[in-house]
């Protein structure tokens, strides 16, 4: 079925069986690999993506069903190739991390959160990646690296570690 | 050698870890990410039963599919493969890539589809037509322990792998002495580690340069040398990328039946094929589950809580296949005693077979489970004598100034501090605020209970369990590898020769070999060899890296560091001894003026031979292969093994609240004291203690592959087996201690396992101290919310009345 994605700002056609996930298309048609398949059942989250600003999974949607949406996957995150955004930079200052495969998801729900919430509490950062399962790290270096970002992106630019 | 202590310029120090660029923006590489020309894929057909005779496979349907390749099945692949190696000393369980005749549990691959897609592979799969003749079969460990119970190899005669008693020490003298003993009961329930990444392996197979290529997810010691010998080839014609990253493993991703399983198909098919298991094949079939551990204890011990011996059953049902898991009870022995001077133990070690999905190595080998119930023996007495839990603790310790100190089993500890860091961990807790809070929260009509559990981690992986379990294993050797070059530019390379599932090691070599050389880190490439380029290592096992690959790194960067000082020396005609060495620079102790730079050493090595000392080779390249620390001696004839070189040590309290009405067990506060010597990267260090904490309390409260009376097993999804959350993951306070190792180059110890030793334990503790004002005690992990919810409203009908609201 020929589709047409637009995926970081980019027009995309495919030719998708109807039944292919939005996730499979997207790293099997478009090889943007960034997005993890975890569970493939709407649990861990790794496949997050950010369709018209709300952060899904793409392994819950067809890739038919993404047509005329604006699709923001982290290979669209980074302002330039070698260059990170304050809040992968973050994360990296933190090691909000480790083994990296929920990475992607993690950074795009944090992304959609700080979008619309400047100033968030812990409860907050814990509310907004709690559909992202972590098996390395117990969360707490990826709240502190939500929590820096946040207060980088206000302006205030506390170069250290803060109390998440 | 060693480095001096305490003056590190970059071990130690908070810097950034240098994978997680890469990974931020998603620009990983994952296995699933790796796409071969012309590559197929496959779907497994599985078992429905728990035990059943194979009658027939019928493929002819899938086989019409267009796009569908090949159809496999575990005779075709059983001729032409040997079995996956086992372990112990039980040849007839033999364990194939696919069920051979019979299928043994439910969810273990019988039939494997080939076809241009996974899609197709799957639609194909379901056209696949098996016939089955059920069979007996036996899902409890107790039950498969006894002689009439169904054997899961009808061959081997019984389901009984392993049932060895060691006795170190007087015991029975030790009980007679004793005044009071007491017994108990306690089970570690089927969980693992879960990666979100499930396994995943490409096999290629090149006819004409007889090479097979394998780029898979896998943290698997001697991986390449299995591969050859399952597929009966030269181990020179097996390449492994290690280049490939992997999405989190804790010891699990063993994948050596995948591997086989793609490997024969590719040299079968010429093409690459690629199994990447989806999450179904991953909890049923994808032979990656934790230990599920019996423990029957007694305990002897003196009116002071002094513990004087203790005996411990240990019985593992490890499923329908050897694997990795019987050894899973070996690693404890090193341990055994915990941190505690416990003068005699007797140590029953049973492992059967069952009806069950097969184990694999979890994060700390077994380790874990024993530490619960070397804890609860702790708690145990205090309770038998009314004395305080921690002052019991801190009565059986074994204190600072007794270090190295010999356990009956044979290890010695090599350092440690233990009431040192449960001193400042109760000072930063403040317990006896602690203690009121939860007597306010009882005050309010909440079940509330604190926590304590001290526990070590064994560092430093090696293997001494096999010879200790299995006489006719006699390796020792356990060698980890670096190799250092420094180019004709002058910039440093350095390898290393595993995989890693984010324990950060390219981070590590960089850091060591920067301040063994002192220059920067970030300015040091890490490449990870393929298994061709051949420096052994023994992979990331057994909180290993930190002591195996950092020494190695640091012993390569000082024998480089020596051949560029001697070919400084003679350059400048000067005693090497005279000169010093600083950030690169050589310089005459005699004579500032006399030095050469860095890049003059350079130079020299790579282009200006007439400048060579005599017989030295040209280029600056060095290496070292390291030995585990202290280990490789085979076991005693009385079972007396030096198991891992290094402890680390860790003391949780934690205070739980349960509300008594549903049962729902909530974190109020969780601080926990570590210690593991010289930390080389904090951030790595308190990510994996954070982490290993999580993953306790999804084994202790949330996660279980539960099985019914039929033998199927209920938690195939993440819909049912419960991985911990953000929300489920309290804020947990860190204390932190260095106690050095005397073994090792910069004093560190592993930190791998951290955290998940002695959560579990800390957790049930305080829940069972919740539970006390209701006279009832929970025996078993995890303690699930019905578990919990059930047992108090038993407790409550029993005592007839209820808890006030």
């Amino acid at each position: 079925m020929r589709t047409e994605l637009n995926v970081n700002g980019e027009i995309h056609v495919v030719d998708v069986e109807p039944r292919k996930t939005l996730v499979d298309c997207l790293r099997e048609d478009l090889r943007l690999v960034g997005a993890h398949t975890g569970c493939e059942h709407g649990v861990c989250g790794a496949c997050t993506v950010i369709v018209d600003g709300t952060p899904v999974r793409s392994c819950l949607m067809f890739a038919v069903q993404a047509e005329g949406s604006e699709i923001v996957t982290i290979e669209g995150v980074a302002p330039a190739p070698g260059e990170l955004s304050i809040l992968q930079d973050a994360f990296c200052e933190t090691h909000g991390m480790q083994c990296g495969f929920c990475t992607p998801g993690m950074i795009l729900a944090a992304h959609a959160l700080l979008r619309d919430n400047q100033e968030p509490t812990r409860e907050d950062i814990v509310e907004a990646i709690s559909g992202n399962i972590c098996r390395c790290t117990g969360y707490d270096q990826i709240v502190e690296a939500i929590a820096l970002a946040a207060r980088r992106m206000r302006g205030r630019n506390m170069p250290d570690r803060v109390p998440a | 050698m060693s480095v001096a202590k305490g003056k590190f310029r970059y071990i130690s120090s908070d810097r950034r870890v240098l994978e997680d660029r890469r990974f931020v923006v998603g620009k990983g590489n994952y296995v699933a990410d790796i796409v071969r020309p012309n590559m197929k894929h496959v779907a497994v057909v599985f078992s429905p039963h728990p035990a059943a005779r194979i009658v027939s496979v019928d493929s002819t349907e899938a086989l019409k599919m267009q796009g569908v390749h090949y159809v496999l099945t575990g005779e075709e692949l059983a001729a032409a493969t040997l079995p996956m190696p086992n372990g112990m000393p039980t040849p007839e369980v033999k364990r194939y890539p696919l069920a051979v005749g019979q299928a043994r549990y439910v969810g273990e691959w019988v039939v494997a589809v080939v076809a241009d897609s996974r899609a197709l592979a799957e639609d194909a799969a379901e056209k696949v037509r098996i016939e089955y003749e059920p069979l007996p079969f036996v899902v409890d460990g107790k039950e498969a322990f006894k002689k009439e119970s169904p054997p899961v190899h009808p061959a081997h005669g019984s389901n009984i792998l392993l049932d060895k008693t060691f006795v170190w020490g007087d015991v029975e003298g030790d009980f007679a002495a004793s005044p009071h003993k007491l017994a108990f009961s306690q089970k570690w329930g089927r969980s693992s580690t879960v990666p979100i990444e499930t396994f995943g392996v490409i096999a290629e197979w090149d006819a004409w340069r007889e090479v097979l290529d394998v780029w898979a997810s896998i943290q698997m010691p001697k991986y390449a040398d299995q591969i050859a010998t399952a597929m009966q080839l030269p181990m020179n014609a097996v390449r492994v990328h290690q280049d490939v990253d992997v999405g989190g493993s804790y010891g699990v991703k063993r994948g050596i039946k995948q591997t086989v399983l793609v490997s024969y198909l590719s040299k079968k098919l010429n093409v690459p094929v690629r199994l990447i298991e989806d999450r179904l094949d991953n909890m049923r079939g994808g032979d990656a589950h934790g230990p599920e551990r019996n423990f029957d204890v007694e305990i002897a011990f003196d009116s002071n809580g002094i513990i004087r011996s203790m005996k411990m059953d240990a019985l593992d049902n490890v499923g329908a296949y050897a694997g990795r898991s019987p050894f899973q009870l070996g690693k404890p022995i090193g341990a055994i005693v915990g941190p505690y001077k416990i003068k005699s133990v007797q140590y029953r070690a049973m492992a059967v077979t069952s009806n069950k999905t097969v184990q694999e190595a979890v994060r700390a080998f077994g380790q874990s489970p024993t530490n619960y119930t070397i804890e609860r023996a702790l708690d145990e007495v205090a309770w038998a004598l009314n004395l305080d839990r921690l002052e019991v603790r801190r009565r059986n310790f074994i204190q600072p100034h007794e270090f190295p100190y010999l356990i009956p089993s044979g290890t010695t500890y090599d350092s440690g501090n233990y009431p040192g860091l449960v001193d400042k961990v109760v000072k930063h807790a403040d317990l006896d605020a602690l203690y009121a809070e939860r007597d306010r929260l009882r005050a309010e009509g909440q079940l509330a209970g604190i926590g304590v559990a001290s526990c070590l981690e064994p560092s430093g992986g090696n293997s001494a369990f096999e010879p200790l379990l299995n006489r006719q294993n006699k390796t020792t050797t356990w060698m980890d590898s670096c190799r250092i070059a420094v180019d004709a530019l002058g910039t440093v390379t350095a390898t290393m020769h595993t995989t890693s599932a984010g324990q950060g090691h390219e981070t590590l070599v960089a850091t060591v070999v920067g301040e063994a050389l002192e220059i920067d880190p970030e300015k040091i490439r890490i490449s990870r060899a393929h298994t061709l380029d051949v420096m052994p290592s023994n992979s990331p096992v057994g909180s290993r890296m930190a002591i195996m690959l950092g020494g190695a790194a640091f012993h390569a960067a000082n024998k480089l560091k020596r051949k560029m000082m001697t070919i400084a020396a003679h350059d400048l005609g000067v005693p090497v001894e005279e000169l010093v060495w600083d950030e690169g620079n050589i310089t005459s102790k005699k004579n500032p003026d006399q030095k050469r730079s860095w890049n003059d050493i350079v130079l020299i090595a790579h282009r200006h031979y007439y400048r060579m000392p005599e017989d030295m080779e040209p280029g600056l390249t060095a290496q070292h292969v390291m030995q585990v620390p202290n280990g490789g001696q085979l076991p005693t004839d009385d079972d007396r093994i030096q198991m891992y070189p290094c402890f680390s040590f860790e003391f949780h309290i934690v205070l739980m609240s349960i509300d008594p009405d549903i049962g729902k067990p909530v974190f109020r506060r969780y601080v926990i004291g570590h210690d593991c010597g010289t930390v080389i990267n904090p951030k790595i260090v308190h990510g994996m203690t954070i982490g290993g904490i999580a993953h306790g309390i999804g084994a202790a409260l949330l996660e279980e592959f539960a099985y019914d009376d039929e033998g199927q097993l209920l938690t195939q999804s993440f819909m049912d087996y419960l991985l911990p959350s953000a929300h489920e993951v309290p804020k947990i306070e860190t204390v932190h201690q260095v106690t050095p190792s005397p073994l090792t180059v910069f004093g560190q110890k592993g930190s791998g396992e951290s955290g998940y030793l002695g959560a579990p334990a800390a957790i049930s503790g305080a829940i069972n101290d919740a539970l006390r004002p209701l006279g009832i005690k929970m025996n078993s992990l995890p303690l699930k919310i019905t578990k919990l919810g059930d047992a108090i409203a038993e407790a409550r009908a029993k005592s007839g009345k209820e808890m006030k609201q």
